[in-house]
């Protein structure tokens, strides 16, 4: 080989966004290449939905309720993806010797988890699209939506809330070591129910509902939920505007907090010696 | 730029979990290092298993913070000013399993390469090369989990080439690699050094021959400490004047290494079992010692099977620093640990 002349390399923001494309690919790109999510991701959400549309069905609920369950399933697909691979992510990394070189990289680590969240909501998006159409196509479900852009700017902000949610969890997961895992146990079916994921979230008293709505697929769900169906506006939990207006602040408080705790995850790594280490 | 990497009475000591909250302990990892590298050297740092190699990689890679004293690297203060020296280093560990086994050995070491800003046409030029130069250029569009031990390790040291630092890091690099791999790897290092004098590689083996073949210079560490630093030459040099045998015997009938360690002009004696017998390893300080070595040995009935005298090896440096072999110390870590 012969003597390389060094290379000129990107900073700042190119660098950023370098980051962020980069370690979205995995994500985007090599999760499709094992067919077996079409099974876990796609036919097993849909039979969780089945089992409720025919409850619905037996009890005589009425035809929106069908589609609020299609749409909750859908969104299930995003909360999982948050679960097993935003807030327990940063833990797989240390364990597979990634995270050591993620810090000692000139990047930034917030590109680093913002490509993990991008690549995660691309690839969760794909999976929640399918199980849309198809749940849709099984139940015969029928949509009038009142406004595209509010629809799309209500996913868009629930989908920043909540994948900013999950870059702060993936810090305070990996503080938190072994016990991560079972926290993502935790709080995968208690967070199926008072989300509202199959029923709207107005079932719940107001203060349930209040306290479920820091999960921001909650209001996401209902303000689609409401945007999608001619009687989803009277089922739902607050109205549209005042919802996106907590996505809005949901989503800053989240992606500061991540900010935050993934500095003093950093710090800490540094000083203990541990986050980095699988083996101590 | 006078050092690459300079350190200073580099300190780092561990606070450890006990069973219960009370039971805290401290191990001191490193102690009082100071080292100097110049920029276009191979340096080693030689020792056993728990020496403290990876910890002092950990903090010349920004990846720690010591507890007292203080490190350079390309001329920037590890703790004070990590930010500038991350565009300068990378680092590649011994059995590692970074990246991501569904991308292939491309893609790996792509995404790797943007980390560090590299243009993307230019990374695969030189992920192409540098796979050619490793012998894996039929591999590259391999998923990176249907590579074996060995090439997945290739794959690594090509991430900590690719990106063409000023100061590489490897720790171990060649770990669970069979002996042609270890070799390819070897050459390659040492050209990479050699192709341009700003660079510089520092080295952890507990290989003593891969320390004495690649090292410009070399520091043999041992719990923490700092032993020796020079080149393997004079190194070996320093055990010029001794004699160094090997004896192949049948087995001991009980006789203890203590008979040795007491006899005059006997520096050190390490022994191993071998095949039902036992392979004796002595640093005399002169050769008629071995007379009272021999008559030692036949009062006891014991054969001497094979007897060679041999040059000096970094090993024989290291039983002369130490007391025992590496294998010795690492054993009695193994056992302190269980």
């Amino acid at each position: 080989m012969a003597v390389q002349s060094r290379i000129s390399k990107s900073a700042g923001w190119r660098l950023f966004l370098k980051t962020v494309i980069a370690r979205a690919y995995p994500r985007v790109v090599a999760q499709q290449r094992e067919k077996s999510w079409m099974f876990f991701d796609i036919l097993l959400p849909l039979l969780a939905v089945s089992a409720y549309v025919f409850v619905y069905r037996a009890i005589g609920a009425p035809q929106e309720f069908i589609g609020f369950v299609v749409i909750g399933g859908a969104m299930t697909a995003f909360w999982m993806n948050i679960l097993w691979s935003m807030s327990s992510q940063l833990y797989w990394e240390k364990e597979m010797g990634n995270l050591a070189l993620y810090i000692i990289a000139p990047n930034s680590m917030m590109a680093i988890l913002l490509g993990m969240a991008l690549g995660g909501m691309l690839a969760t998006a794909l999976r929640a699209l399918a199980i849309t159409i198809l749940g849709s196509w099984f139940f015969q479900v029928s949509y009038q939506v009142a406004s595209f852009p509010l629809l799309f700017s209500v996913f868009l902000l629930a989908m920043i809330a909540l994948y900013g949610m999950g870059m702060m969890a993936a810090s305070l997961f990996l503080l938190l070591g072994r016990e991560a895992w079972h926290l993502s146990h935790l709080a995968q079916e208690p967070v199926y129910l008072v989300s509202g994921f199959y029923f709207p979230i107005r079932s719940f008293n107001f203060w349930v509902a209040a306290a479920a709505s820091i999960i921001p697929l909650t209001l996401g769900l209902d303000a689609m939920r409401q945007l999608v169906f001619p009687s989803g506006a009277a089922l739902g939990f607050l109205t549209v505007n005042v919802e996106i207006a907590i996505l809005v602040l949901l989503g800053g408080i989240f992606l500061l907090a991540a900010r935050y705790l993934l500095a003093h995850m950093e710090k800490l790594a540094i000083q203990e010696g541990r986050l980095t280490e699988s083996r101590r | 730029m006078d050092f690459a990497i300079r350190t200073d009475n580099l300190g780092r000591v561990y606070k450890l979990r006990g069973a219960k909250k009370t039971e805290a302990r401290q191990l001191v990892a490193l102690q009082d290092v100071s080292i100097e590298i110049r920029p276009g050297e191979l340096f080693g740092l030689l020792g056993p298993n728990g020496a403290g190699k990876t910890t002092l990689i950990k903090i010349l890679t920004t990846l720690l913070s010591p507890t007292t004293g203080r490190a350079w690297v390309a001329g920037y203060d590890v703790s004070q000013e990590p930010e500038k020296i991350r565009p300068r280093i990378n680092m590649v560990s011994g059995g590692e399993s970074s990246g991501y086994g569904l991308l292939t050995v491309r893609e790996n070491l792509w995404m790797f390469s943007q980390f560090y800003g590299l243009p993307s046409k230019e990374a695969n030029r030189r992920i192409k090369e540098l796979l050619e130069v490793v012998g894996m250029s039929d591999r590259l569009n391999t998923k990176s989990s249907d590579l074996s031990t060995g090439l997945r390790q290739k794959m690594n040291i090509v991430r900590g080439f690719l990106t063409d630092p000023d100061v590489l890091f490897l720790d171990e690099p060649t770990v669970g690699l069979d002996v042609g791999a270890a070799r390819d790897v070897r050459r390659f290092i040492r050209r990479w050094v050699d192709e341009d004098p700003s660079r510089t590689l520092l080295l952890t083996t507990h290989y003593m021959v891969e320390a004495d073949e690649l090292c410009d210079r070399a520091a043999i560490i041992n719990q923490g400490k700092v032993l020796a630093c020079d080149t393997p030459a004079n190194l070996k040099h320093t055990l010029q004047r001794d004699a160094i045998f090997r004896l192949e015997v049948s087995p001991m009938n009980g006789l203890g290494m203590d008979v040795f360690e007491t006899m005059p002009g006997v520096k050190q004696v390490v022994h191993h079992a071998k095949d039902g017998g036992s392979l004796l390893e002595f640093i005399l300080e002169e050769e008629p010692v071995l007379g009272s070595v021999v008559t030692a040995l036949t009062s006891e009935n014991i054969r001497i099977l094979n007897l060679q005298k041999r040059e000096p090896t970094l090993e024989d440096v290291f039983v002369d620093l130490v007391g025992r072999s590496m294998e010795e110390v690492e054993r009695g870590s193994a056992k302190q640990d269980q």
